[in-house]
């Protein structure tokens, strides 16, 4: 048995060899090519199994009101899985942008306030802002242009009083449509930021 | 004295001299050319194979500069069979003379045609053949959620490689490995795996708060750019192979879709500078942020820096997405080549993999910048979208 599984390869290895070597005169070149494609493992791990990430950083960096746009470093020390989320009671604030910008334009400021307040009301809860775009982009530009946007609405909370380390943003770029159309009134409802509030887990 | 050159394979020369033989006569004739696109495919004439190994031949003959004529047109003859197993010849029309002589034996008739593929681009083009090559992909349903692939550069022999029903974004290969990075949102954030292709663990290598995408695996495997905005907006940070010695490299408002130049000094990526779209590199050790010019096309993104150091491929959007190239010296301006989105460049440094829009699903097809000769891939169901090409 164990001979068998040494020499069958020896005899291929020896009859690629002649052949490549051209033994008879007209003979094309043989090549061998192995009898396998390489097999691909995928996970099969299923949800549920993912592996951990990185050690959340304990040495948080300070933020601040006052720091320049894209300059408030993001919030750790907390997992927006630990928490209940509550996409309703802030559905209604949802927040706008125009083509290709993250800026949170004047008219927004009612809901800016509004989700300010609900958060002022319980300093148990903290926020999730999803940011999105419209298909107008190529993907990788579209998923940190939704970045930028849940940013730029973190950024506006902050100023107006609340604590960014409450706040987690997620972009899913052009992943995740309000609406699946292609036209222009489509694409103004896709550009946009979501509010959903996040509770403590009852017994955490 | 008899010198054929038809195809002029040093790229990158912007005049270029046929010595023609008419005849006895000689003739010198001085051309232009532009480069890019307009380059005459090399003529040959396929005969005696069917089936798959016809279909195979063809693709990649096609995606890498080649044209199919009749025999009496053709510069080179290839002729052979595929019955039981593939064997081939090329005839040099001009020289007169078999180039190449060869048959193939093991796996299937379809690998033998890609094998018989690559040894006539090696004896013609004197460069490796790209057809036993794999990229990876992704494929996503209508409902945003999708799976990353592996599959022959030509889309037969998909595999899956994650199993979550999640978005997932940006597969990146490590070189000569068989391992992938990507981007999964199976945890509830978008953060950076990855996984090995040969015994299937996978670990998240970036996990931070906020976007964690775009891995690009330096060319030596040891380092990986990506995506992160830890740090306050989405910036290019780039750590060692495990995550590990992480360091930010740009201060920007919006930087997207990083990408190592071929000898590892540089990260190209996209940016936004007053409000305007632009591509620009970074020293991958850190340093100034310098932009690239490339004046005539607006809104460029998804750069890709060829393997050879020679070429920059990129995504314009004017009205609609366009593959572009352009010269990495800047001695030549962009040239917008076909309607499409996240170019790859293939290991030969000439074909580029990349996805394009059929009734608003995304379908993977292969390029071959010279001469603008492009094929899609096998459809596969759902959008498939930024193949990457494993070099």
């Amino acid at each position: 048995m164990k001979m068998n599984k040494l020499v069958f390869p020896l005899v291929i290895a020896l009859a690629a060899t002649l052949a490549s070597t051209g033994c008879r005169k007209g003979t094309p070149k043989t090549t061998i090519i192995p009898g396998h494609n390489q097999q691909i493992v995928g996970d099969g791990s299923g949800a549920g199994t993912l592996p951990p990430g990185p050690p959340i950083n304990p040495d948080n960096p300070p933020f601040g009101t006052d720091k320049p746009p894209g300059q408030i470093a993001t919030a750790d020390g907390w997992r927006v899985e630990d928490m209940n989320q509550d996409r309703a009671a802030l559905a209604a604030y949802r927040v706008h942008f125009d083509f290709d910008s993250a800026t949170v334009k004047k008219g927004e400021e009612s809901n800016i306030s509004a989700v300010a307040s609900a958060l002022a009301s319980n300093s148990g809860d903290k926020l999730l802002i999803e940011g999105n775009c419209d298909e107008r982009g190529t993907e990788e530009y579209n998923r940190s242009l939704g970045e930028r946007r849940a940013l730029a609405l973190r950024e506006a909370l902050a100023k107006a009083g609340v604590d960014p380390a409450r706040v987690r943003t997620i972009s899913y770029g052009k992943d995740k449509p309000a609406d699946s159309g292609h036209d222009e009134a489509a694409w103004a409802k896709n550009r946009r930021g979501d509010f959903i509030l996040l509770h403590p887990k009852m017994g955490v | 004295m008899k010198k054929l050159i038809f195809n002029f394979l040093k790229i990158g020369l912007a005049v270029a001299t046929f010595n023609v033989a008419v005849g006895q006569d000689e003739i010198q004739i001085h051309k232009q050319i532009d480069v890019l696109g307009q380059m005459k495919p090399i003529p040959v004439s396929l005969e005696g194979f069917t089936g798959e190994a016809a279909e195979v031949l063809k693709f990649d003959l096609y995606v890498q500069g080649f044209s199919f004529v009749a025999p009496d047109a053709a510069q080179y003859q290839i002729s052979g069979s595929s019955a039981g197993d593939v064997s081939g010849r090329v005839t040099d029309k001009f020289a007169k003379k078999v180039v190449l002589s060869r048959s193939y034996n093991g796996a299937s008739v379809r690998r033998q045609a890609h094998a018989f593929a690559d040894d006539i681009v090696q004896t013609i083009q004197n460069k490796p053949g790209i057809g036993q090559t794999k990229i990876a992909f992704k494929s996503q349903s209508p409902g945003g959620n999708g799976e990353i692939f592996v599959a022959d550069f030509d889309g037969y022999n998909k595999q899956s490689v994650t199993s979550d029903n999640s978005i997932v974004a940006k597969p990146a290969w490590s070189p000569g490995k068989l391992a992938v990075y990507y981007t999964s949102y199976a945890r509830g954030n978008p953060d950076i795996f990855y996984h090995s292709l040969s015994g299937g663990q996978r670990r998240v290598i970036a996990g931070y708060s906020g976007l964690n995408t775009s891995a690009a695996v330096s060319p030596d495997g040891a380092k990986v750019a990506m995506i992160l905005s830890k740090g306050g907006s989405p910036n290019v940070w780039v750590c060692d192979a495990d995550g590990t010695n992480l360091k930010r490299l740009t201060t920007g408002l919006e930087d997207s879709s990083p990408c190592w130049s071929h000898d590892g000094q540089w990260i190209c990526f996209a940016t936004k500078i007053a409000e305007r779209r632009r591509l620009a590199k970074v020293s991958a050790s850190g340093g100034p942020v310098k932009t690239l010019n490339t004046a005539g096309v607006s809104n460029p993104t998804e750069p890709d820096w060829s393997p050879d150091g020679k070429w920059i491929a990129f995504t314009s959007q004017m009205s609609d997405f366009s593959i572009c190239v352009m010269p990495v010296d800047g001695s030549l301006p962009p040239t917008v080549l076909v309607a499409g989105q996240n170019p790859s460049w293939a290991p030969n440094s000439r074909t580029l993999v990349f996805n394009h829009e059929i009734g608003h699903r995304q379908v993977l097809s292969v390029l071959d910048v010279f001469t603008k000769q492009y094929k899609d891939c096998l459809r596969a169901n759902g959008s498939n979208s930024q193949p990457a090409w494993a070099k």
